[in-house]
């Protein structure tokens, strides 16, 4: 157990142990460890293919872990398939955003809102009365209203970013697992960005482990952020002490 | 999806209209009878494959598979309720030793066409588990074999005819208007597969599959019973195209395995080139597909006879290079990009 959560003496939602994976001779990632309190807000940083995506990749199942294990909510997932690991209560944002580009802006939502927990006889209910008001309220939240007929793939790349966090946020996940939520987004959103994810861990008690190289978002986001570097957990810390680091400073900055 | 599906007033006038055309056509048109019935079937070909091909991304070339298991087990109720289906083949169905009253004829077709539904059903769900965890090219080869191989092995099943096929049951000469029968069956079955689809698209469950087109990945990643959706919708297809091939069969009244039941070169292409002409992924696509197919293919059969297939060839060909994406939807994507979409 990390310091940080006899600390904090809170129930552990995410706690990765040992996570090793390797893809032909490149180890990305190394025996790698991290916990996740219930409600926190957790920060993964670390220099481009130090082995965060990977990490995220192995934690919602979309690849398979050589060596380790992966605890979700006491239960070991690390064997689980991704839709499995999605029901159970894990949902990711990637990178380069993924969403329904056939679909309008609303469907989307609407085919993303509350599907993990949904029973297959519950989907042949009209589409346009599905939680109207949760749909409605999510595409306001994102500022979305205005695009909501249009072709989710005709929107910009931040705006596809956005929607992506609002279908995450519509499927009600326990873990919402964001990688690199700011990139691309207009630097005047970004403000109101953070402060609808602080709204989303208070309000909604939605746990986030994020990934992100602007380092004043994450300094003011997370209370506890890990750093990994070549694929090895580099350092750990809440966001002063990661700020101070020479390490981290070291890894970033490509210093022997 | 397009916008909205509410049923306006405009859209109703509509389909009652296009009902009251379907419902007078063969009066109209009797010596078009047989043609106007292969266009409503035609019309379910396209509707299923593009429920599975177009609105869910899972390009099928095997199809053809469950219009000729319908039709075979469509035509082995019929013959069977009354008769040993092996003798009968044998028979080649004739002689005087086979003949169906009106009863029996009605009873074998109301019991035959439900019977056809449920054993393509039945062997979409078997083969779905199976087929459908494939993806793109290797789910088109694999559909691809499944039609061919289902031809050979029909063939060589000497108690439903083998190689030289099967005959429908012939009508008695006390029913007269059979061939109208037949053609109202067709409509009703174009009709309900049409409400069907459009009810399911409009659902969150159109909405899924919609998504596994888009991405499947990210579907399942947000824990959409992505399996369950693409087996269901399988199933309903081949429940469709099973009913509309007990209905071809006794149309052409003939079932030779390769030729007719899995025709993979004939009917197997067709609904996939109804459904790209009209618009693949809308309702109506395939519905106005199937109609430009049938009247150019009727128009090249009989006037341009020995280049028909040229002819044809040529119309797909203007059509992927200035319709890409179908009447329909280049109607559609003039709309959006008018700005009401």
């Amino acid at each position: 157990m990390t310091p940080f959560l006899k600390e904090q003496a809170m129930t552990l939602l995410l706690e990765a142990v040992g996570v090793t994976k390797a893809f032909g001779g490149v180890v990305a990632n190394d025996e790698v460890s991290l916990a996740v309190p219930e409600g926190s807000i957790v920060g993964l940083i670390g220099p481009n293919g130090s082995g965060k995506t990977t990490l995220f990749n192995a934690i919602t199942g979309a690849i398979p872990i050589d060596a380790g294990a992966i605890r979700f909510k006491g239960d070991d997932v690390s064997r689980l398939l991704a839709g499995d690991i999605a029901r159970a209560g894990i949902i990711r944002t990637y990178q380069q955003p993924r969403i329904y580009g056939g679909l309008t802006t609303r469907d989307n939502v609407i085919v993303s809102t509350a599907m993990r927990t949904a029973s297959f006889a519950s989907l042949f209910g009209r589409a346009r009365s599905h939680a109207e008001d949760k749909v409605e309220q999510l595409l306001d939240f994102v500022d979305l209203t205005g695009k909501a007929e249009m072709l989710a793939g005709e929107l910009s790349f931040g705006q596809q970013k956005l929607l992506e966090l609002a279908m995450a946020l519509a499927n009600e996940p326990d873990l919402l697992l964001l990688d690199e939520p700011t990139a691309g987004i207009n630097p005047t959103l970004i403000n109101d960005l953070i402060d609808r994810l602080k709204v989303a861990n208070n309000a909604l008690g939605i746990t986030l482990l994020i990934i992100e190289h602007n380092m004043p978002v994450i300094m003011d986001l997370a209370e506890h952020i890990y750093c990994l570097a070549h694929g090895r957990l580099l350092a750990e810390g809440p966001p002063d002490a990661i700020q101070n680091d020479a390490r981290v400073f070291d890894a970033y900055l490509g210093a022997a | 999806m397009d916008g909205t599906r509410a049923l306006t007033p405009k859209r109703c006038l509509m389909i009652a209209g296009l009902l009251a055309v379907g419902g007078v056509a063969p009066v109209l048109l009797p010596a078009y009878q047989l043609q106007l019935t292969e266009l409503l079937l035609f019309m379910v070909f396209a509707l299923c494959w593009d429920l599975v091909g177009g609105q869910m991304g899972y390009n099928s070339f095997g199809n053809v598979l469950f219009v000729g298991l319908g039709m075979y087990a469509a035509a082995i109720v019929q013959v069977g309720l009354f008769y040993d289906v092996g003798l009968y083949n044998d028979a080649r169905g004739g002689g005087t030793d086979f003949v169906f009253n009106e009863s029996q004829f009605l009873t074998g077709l109301a019991l035959g066409i439900p019977a056809a539904a449920l054993v393509s059903g039945l062997a979409a769900w078997l083969l779905g588990s199976l087929v459908l965890t494939m993806r793109g090219h290797y789910f088109a080869i694999c559909t691809l074999g499944l039609g061919i191989a289902a031809g050979q092995i029909a063939a060589g099943i000497p108690w439903i005819g083998a190689g030289s096929g099967m005959l429908t049951p012939n009508p008695p000469e006390s029913l007269e208007h059979v061939s109208l029968l037949l053609y109202y069956l067709a409509l009703g079955l174009a009709v309900l597969c049409t409400l069907t689809f459009a009810w399911l698209l409009s659902t969150r469950f159109g909405l899924t599959l919609n998504a596994i087109r888009d991405d499947e990945d990210k579907a399942e990643a947000m824990g959409i019973k992505t399996h369950a959706a693409k087996v269901t919708a399988w199933v309903v297809a081949a429940g469709f195209l099973g009913a509309a091939g007990a209905l071809y069969g006794n149309m052409v009244r003939f079932i030779d395995p390769i030729q007719t039941a899995f025709a993979g070169a004939t009917i197997g292409v067709w609904m996939i080139l109804m459904a790209l002409l009209g618009g693949k992924g809308t309702l109506a696509g395939p519905i106005v597909g199937a109609i430009v197919f049938q009247l150019t293919k009727e128009l090249f059969w009989t006037y341009l006879l020995g280049w028909q297939r040229v002819a044809l060839g040529l119309l797909i060909i203007l059509v992927a290079v200035f319709f890409p994406s179908g009447l329909v939807g280049f109607v559609r994507d003039r709309k959006r990009a008018e700005g009401k979409p």
